[in-house]
């Protein structure tokens, strides 16, 4: 098990919490410049940080407290840097038997197999693909027999063609691993579908952490629901109506499964997953219509990978609403821009957020 | 030709490639890798010998070896021989004009090696000397032995600082480009022009070496 804390104002701010099971994978997710990589660099004790206290597999690498601070040699740690760091002048197998305290040509080829370089050991990195080259990467870091595997970024510096390969085989791989695996990425994407948890991280401050549609569903505050890119993000008020709590938002009542913890009166944000929306069918009619219905005008339709994003203005407001639906219903249904349709939020699916 | 001349100028150039080969390593590696207080007056001593006239430098060698001075004082007290126009002299005075050449390539090497590359090899276990040995050193490598063989053609040409430090003594001081000069001056043409030749093909065969060495296909 991994468990983390940081504290430091200079260079950048640090303000850290994070921790990580054996055998699950942890992404540490935030914009460019959050001090992701600043965090994953302090558990490889390649940055001190001004307090803080990091544990690994019950052994204390980092206690500012008691004034331990182990180097980063004697820190069992695998760190697949952003661009690799592959030693140029060193074979494949040179580079792996590197990293081993006892090399022999059995091991190298037993981490070779796992990542599927068989055959490579003689090569030299410039002769390899990206995609070779980050294999190569992992089986080094591997090859330490870490207490934690670090991945920072290590899908930018491939095509897209690549990074999908690297994706299925790293999420393969990770079945194998018994240590904890944290991955640094901006991508969210990435995050849910390799990891397990996510932890949020903006301007250096950890703001949540959890399983992954937690995090991405049902975040705790505005600011981590703005970081993972929640659409149908809008403020509204509780209000009390027949014994019951519910959302008023312009002007309407709104349904509320989850309203534990809030009371009449509280302000709040509230958000829904576009795939969350339900489209009033005009072939047949389904019983979650019932359920906060709307009627709103369709002004874009976005098509990728088979999933079409419809962007609708709720009438009489300038507020727009996102839904996700299969292209082929949006097709069946006949969908266009410009037309009027019938949605309901569903009740289950709204979450609050206290202002 | 001046066989004794070349046999000095070989050694001389021997002598001080070699020992800037480590000197001038860790020069450039503490000035690549450190940070100290009067860094940039550091960098500013290693370079000023390229951008000084040699009878300046010379000059001021000169002075700084004399018996009245100090350090030339001390040398005597210590050896019971001069510094100025001596062998010994003339080498100092070598290493420190010569300098330039064997640390800035060596230096420009070291600072081709990223940071993420001394990174992944302290991540995968390996000690600072570990690193620089079997990381740094190899692919600082073209750089250094540049910075050798440079150093080595350059003390082989000199001439200002030869002439104000070393003099003119044969078997000592006298160096190939003093005994060309001194043909020159005798009017004797032929032996200047092979002495030339001679140094020319020297300068030639070296230079090719480091710029094939450097061209070398190398797994970067």
């Amino acid at each position: 098990m991994l468990k983390v804390r940081l504290r430091q104002t200079h260079p950048i701010p640090l303000e850290v919490d994070l921790h990580c099971d054996n055998g699950r994978v942890l992404a540490l997710v935030g914009p460019s410049g959050s001090g992701k990589t600043t965090v994953l660099r302090a558990i490889a004790g390649l940055h001190q940080p001004a307090e803080g206290r990091v544990d690994c597999q019950q052994v204390c690498w980092l206690d500012s407290e008691s004034q331990i601070d182990q180097p980063v040699q004697q820190r069992r740690c695998g760190l697949v840097f952003q661009n690799y760091a592959l030693f140029p002048h060193l074979s494949v197998a040179g580079n792996i038997a590197l990293a081993m305290d006892n090399p022999s040509e059995n091991a190298v080829q037993d981490l070779l197999a796992q990542v599927h370089l068989a055959g490579l050991a003689e090569r030299y990195p410039s002769q390899l693909s990206g995609g070779q080259q980050q294999r190569v990467a992992l089986a080094r870091a591997l090859a330490r027999e870490p207490g934690v595997l670090l991945l920072d970024e290590p899908f930018s510096a491939v095509d897209k063609v690549t990074r999908r390969k690297l994706y299925l085989e790293l999420h393969r791989l990770r079945r194998q691993l018994s240590m904890p695996v944290v991955l640094v990425t901006h991508d969210l994407d990435e995050a849910a579908m390799l990891a397990d948890e996510i932890c949020v991280i903006h301007q250096g401050r950890t703001l949540q952490q959890g399983p992954v549609d937690e995090v991405l569903y049902r975040p705790k505050s505005l600011e981590v629901a703005r970081q993972v890119d929640a659409r149908n993000l809008f403020s509204g008020k509780m209000v009390q109506q027949d014994n019951r709590l519910c959302l008023s938002w312009q002007g309407r009542l709104l349904a509320v499964d989850q309203t534990a913890g809030f009371k009449a009166g509280d302000a709040v944000h509230w958000m829904l997953s576009p795939a969350k929306v339900l489209l009033h069918q005009r072939v047949r009619q389904s019983r979650g219509e019932q359920e906060n219905p709307l009627t709103v005008q369709i002004t874009e339709m976005l098509t990728l990978r088979g999933i079409t994003t419809i962007l609708m203005q709720l009438d009489d407001t300038s507020l727009m609403l996102q839904m996700d639906l299969p292209e082929h219903v949006a097709s069946r249904n006949q969908l266009r821009p410009g037309e009027q349709i019938g949605v309901s939020l569903l009740a289950s699916a709204i979450h609050l957020m206290r202002e | 030709m001046d066989w004794q001349a070349l046999e000095v100028s070989l050694k001389l150039a021997l002598a001080t490639s070699l020992t800037l080969l480590p000197l001038g390593l860790l020069i450039a590696w503490s000035l690549s890798r450190r940070e100290f207080t009067g860094k940039s007056l550091a960098e500013a001593l290693v370079t000023l010998p390229l951008v000084l006239p040699p009878t300046v430098l010379g000059y001021f060698l000169l002075q700084g070896m004399s018996r009245d001075s100090l350090t030339g004082n001390m040398f005597f007290q210590l050896t019971g021989e001069s510094l100025a126009f001596s062998f010994t002299g003339l080498w100092l005075a070598s290493l420190i004009y010569s300098l330039p050449f064997a640390v800035q390539p060596m230096l420009r090497a070291l600072e081709q090696i990223p940071l993420q590359m001394r990174e992944a090899a302290w991540c995968s276990g390996l000690s600072r000397w570990q690193t620089f040995r079997r990381i740094e050193l190899p692919l600082a490598w073209p750089g250094i032995v540049t910075g050798l063989m440079l150093s080595f053609c350059h003390t082989l040409g000199e001439f200002g600082v030869v002439l104000m430090i070393g003099g003119n003594i044969a078997g000592e001081t006298r160096t190939m480009s003093i005994a060309i000069y001194d043909s020159v001056l005798a009017f004797d043409s032929q032996q200047a022009l092979n002495m030339s030749l001679v140094l020319l093909a020297v300068a030639v065969v070296t230079v090719t070496t480091v710029y094939q060495f450097n061209r070398r296909p190398i797994r970067v």
